[in-house]
């Protein structure tokens, strides 16, 4: 069971809120951190299973906790991260996608008032799968809104193409799509024809399969 | 083009053009010399409505009498201006502002209170006019031009070009505009653009004071509120509470996105975070349209620079996606020396009009307080490009534009830093002192060795070289320095 996890905020409300959140759930924190250089140093050494990491922190508040995310998995490729942010920027999920090896989620910081998504997606992330937030999607989907292949979407395969987009897995997408599995295969193959993309049984790649098509636009 | 230089026999080629220009110039002297005509009844009749004026009070005589003799000294600096390459720029103080009524609704002038504006603007006017030291400057050239004109005459007829190159540096030392005149249209400029960046931010303020308060504060009141219930209902109804719990959750999660939206208006944060360029790259990404962005800064410009122009491009781009239809568009941010231009081009249908809808004047007068311009070309059926520029607003060290002189400014200042000492001090005074206190030592003091009529003016001949030389090294850097001051003044007008 992936469980060691790091965790990354600097108004210790939050982070100690973090942290019982995610011990309540079975996760062990090894550590929680407050600042960027810290931050790098705890992901290089300690090789989280996941990490909950905001952007901005100490010392420059700026965007140094997605810097340091971003410098620990060029060292260790795949070191799975969940960024947490008071907004969400395509630009930022760009950067974050870029090297397409997966592990990688990207939420809204609001997203914790749901516990129980919120540990879905930091246990999809420790086991190197996506968690993107809506907002994120929404916004992708918007600035695609003239690219013709997803024009020709059906507006239920829209729905299927922005849960998949976030992250989830056929199973989670029928559960809340209330949609058979079955269903929801058909709907993801005729997506995947539609917009010309190789077809793939594995949950994860075909996930970024469509964040690379999105994003490529 | 200024016709310059003499006929000469051996250049064959050049001897074609070089006789029209003379032609040309004849012609024009014999222009300046027809205005005459205007000029001799022009100054008798101001001669006379200026006698008027203060001999017998009939004061409304004064304004005309002014307006006419500008309207001549203007026809002049035009006239000048296309003939030479000598620029003179008007000298005139800037207009007095229309009265303001006070709270009552009355204009007050002096101790003087009136019903109508018309009494104190036209106060005003004649103080302005009357205290415009450029209004007894161009009546003063006004009378002695009627005397250089005819006393040109030879010159005008032997090197007409020359002449008239003359005639305009006579007309620019009346007719130009002073150190004072171009400071007080610095300061009324200043002025201008600082009420509009004044005005522009207390609406931004209000604006935000209104989200805040009919958005995330009735908000929080409605959370805080529900909460209240919750308490009361917990021990009775436990499910009731629960399901009101998960009401406030949503509601605190809508707070969030809310006030996300109001910060996003102040002040973007990935602007805060990643600086200009990223910005505008994500404003990039959130398009619908195809946007390109090229951006050439070597740093970071200042912190308020960056939000007005993230803001304009922001504007600029949902205008073209909303209203121009537009499906590409490029953002191209670059420094030119210490200035920043910013150009926005769309291939929409074009036919923006900033008289319509505030956007563009938005964007204006928000430019306005860095001095910026916005040239818009918008010709219906598109496509449309906003250039914007803002002058001044980078470190000049970017541009390699240091405080710099020219070179040979700077070797000569330092060759006579180095040098003066020598003809003032051991050649000028101290060769004095000996021959004062009648030393037999001669050294190396050149006016000693000369015969004795020769010594004494040789040794104040030194000294006046040592002191003319330390004067030239203390008032070249001096002079450059006031240049550039003055060279800081307003850059073409703003477009408001």
């Amino acid at each position: 069971m992936k469980n060691r996890v790091l965790v990354a905020e600097d108004l210790y409300l939050l982070r100690d809120g973090l942290v019982h959140l995610l011990q309540a759930h079975g996760f062990m924190v090894v550590a929680a951190v407050e600042s960027g250089p810290e931050l790098l140093k705890g992901l290089v050494e300690l090789r989280p299973d996941v990490s909950i990491v905001d952007v901005r922190l100490p010392p420059t508040f700026t965007d140094e906790g997605l810097k340091a995310a971003l410098a620990a998995r060029e060292k260790v490729p795949g070191l799975p991260v969940l960024v947490l942010s008071q907004h969400v920027e395509q630009l930022y999920a760009r950067e974050l996608l870029a090297d397409g090896s997966g592990g990688i989620g990207y939420l809204l910081k609001d997203r914790v008032f749901n516990a129980e998504q919120f540990v879905d997606a930091v246990r999809r992330v420790a086991e190197g799968g996506t968690a993107m937030d809506p907002e994120v999607i929404a916004k992708l989907l918007a600035s695609n809104a003239r690219d013709e292949p997803l024009a020709a979407l059906t507006p239920r395969e829209r729905e299927v193409l922005e849960a998949m987009a976030e992250g989830r897995s056929n199973a989670a997408i029928s559960q809340r799509l209330f949609l058979s599995e079955s269903a929801v295969a058909k709907h993801t193959a005729s997506i995947f024809a539609k917009l010309g993309l190789a077809p793939s049984d594995d949950d994860n790649r075909r996930v970024l399969a469509v964040l690379a098509y999105l994003n490529s636009r | 083009m200024p016709a310059k230089g003499v006929l000469r026999c051996s250049d064959r080629d050049a001897a074609l053009p070089q006789t029209i220009g003379m032609l040309r110039s004849f012609g024009r002297i014999l222009v300046l010399l027809a205005l005459l005509v205007l000029e001799v009844p022009a100054i008798l009749l101001a001669g006379l409505m200026l006698l008027l004026t203060f001999g017998m009070g009939v004061v409304f005589l004064f304004p005309p009498q002014v307006m006419m003799v500008r309207r001549l000294a203007e026809l002049n600096r035009r006239l000048m201006r296309t003939w030479t390459d000598i620029e003179i720029e008007p000298p005139y103080l800037p207009k007095p502002p229309p009265p303001v009524p006070q709270p009552d609704g009355m204009y007050r002038s002096d101790r003087t209170l009136y019903k109508t504006p018309r009494i104190p603007a036209w106060n005003n006017r004649w103080k302005w006019l009357l205290s415009d030291p450029g209004s007894w400057r161009d009546l003063l050239w006004l009378a002695l031009d009627a005397v250089v004109k005819p006393l040109l005459v030879p010159l005008f007829i032997v090197l007409p070009a020359r002449g008239l190159r003359l005639y305009a540096q006579w007309s620019e030392l009346l007719l130009g505009a002073t150190t004072a005149s171009r400071l007080a249209g610095q300061v009324s400029h200043l002025k201008r653009t600082r009420n509009l960046a004044n005005d522009s931010q207390a609406a931004e303020m209000r604006r935000i004071e209104r989200d805040l308060h009919d958005g995330t504060q009735a908000r929080l009141v409605a959370i805080g509120m529900t909460l209240g219930a919750v308490e009361e209902l917990v021990d009775r109804d436990p499910t009731a509470a629960k399901a009101l719990l998960a009401k406030v959750r949503d509601a605190s999660s809508e707070t969030l996105t809310e006030l996300r939206r109001v910060i996003r208006g102040i002040h973007p944060p990935v602007l805060a975070e990643r600086g200009l360029a990223d910005a505008i790259r994500a404003l990039a990404m959130d398009s619908p349209m195809d946007v390109t962005v090229d951006i050439d800064l070597a740093h970071r410009p200042d912190a308020p620079v960056e939000a007005a122009v993230y803001f304009a491009v922001s504007e600029l781009l949902s205008n073209a996606a909303r209203h121009g239809n537009a499906r590409k568009a490029t953002v191209d941010i670059s420094a030119n020396g210490p200035h920043l231009r910013i150009s926005v081009a769309d291939d929409g249908m074009g036919g923006a009009d900033p008289s319509k809808g505030t956007g563009l004047s938005g964007i204006e007068r928000r430019l306005a307080a860095f001095d910026g311009v916005l040239a818009l070309n918008s010709p219906p059926g598109g496509p449309t490009t906003v250039t914007m520029e803002l002058p001044r607003v980078l470190p000049e060290h970017w541009a390699g534009e240091l405080n710099k002189m020219p070179r040979w400014k700077t070797v000569a200042v330092v060759m006579l830093w180095a040098t003066a000492w020598c003809p003032t001090m051991p050649q000028g005074v101290v060769a004095g002192v000996f021959k004062v206190v009648g030393f037999e030592e001669k050294a190396w003091f050149l006016a000693l060795h000369l015969p004795e009529v020769w010594q004494w003016p040789t040794i104040l001949g030194m000294i006046t070289v040592g002191l003319i030389m330390h004067v030239l090294a203390i008032r070249i850097p001096a002079a450059h320095n006031r240049e550039r001051l003055l060279a800081g003044k307003p850059v073409a007008k703003v477009l408001c």
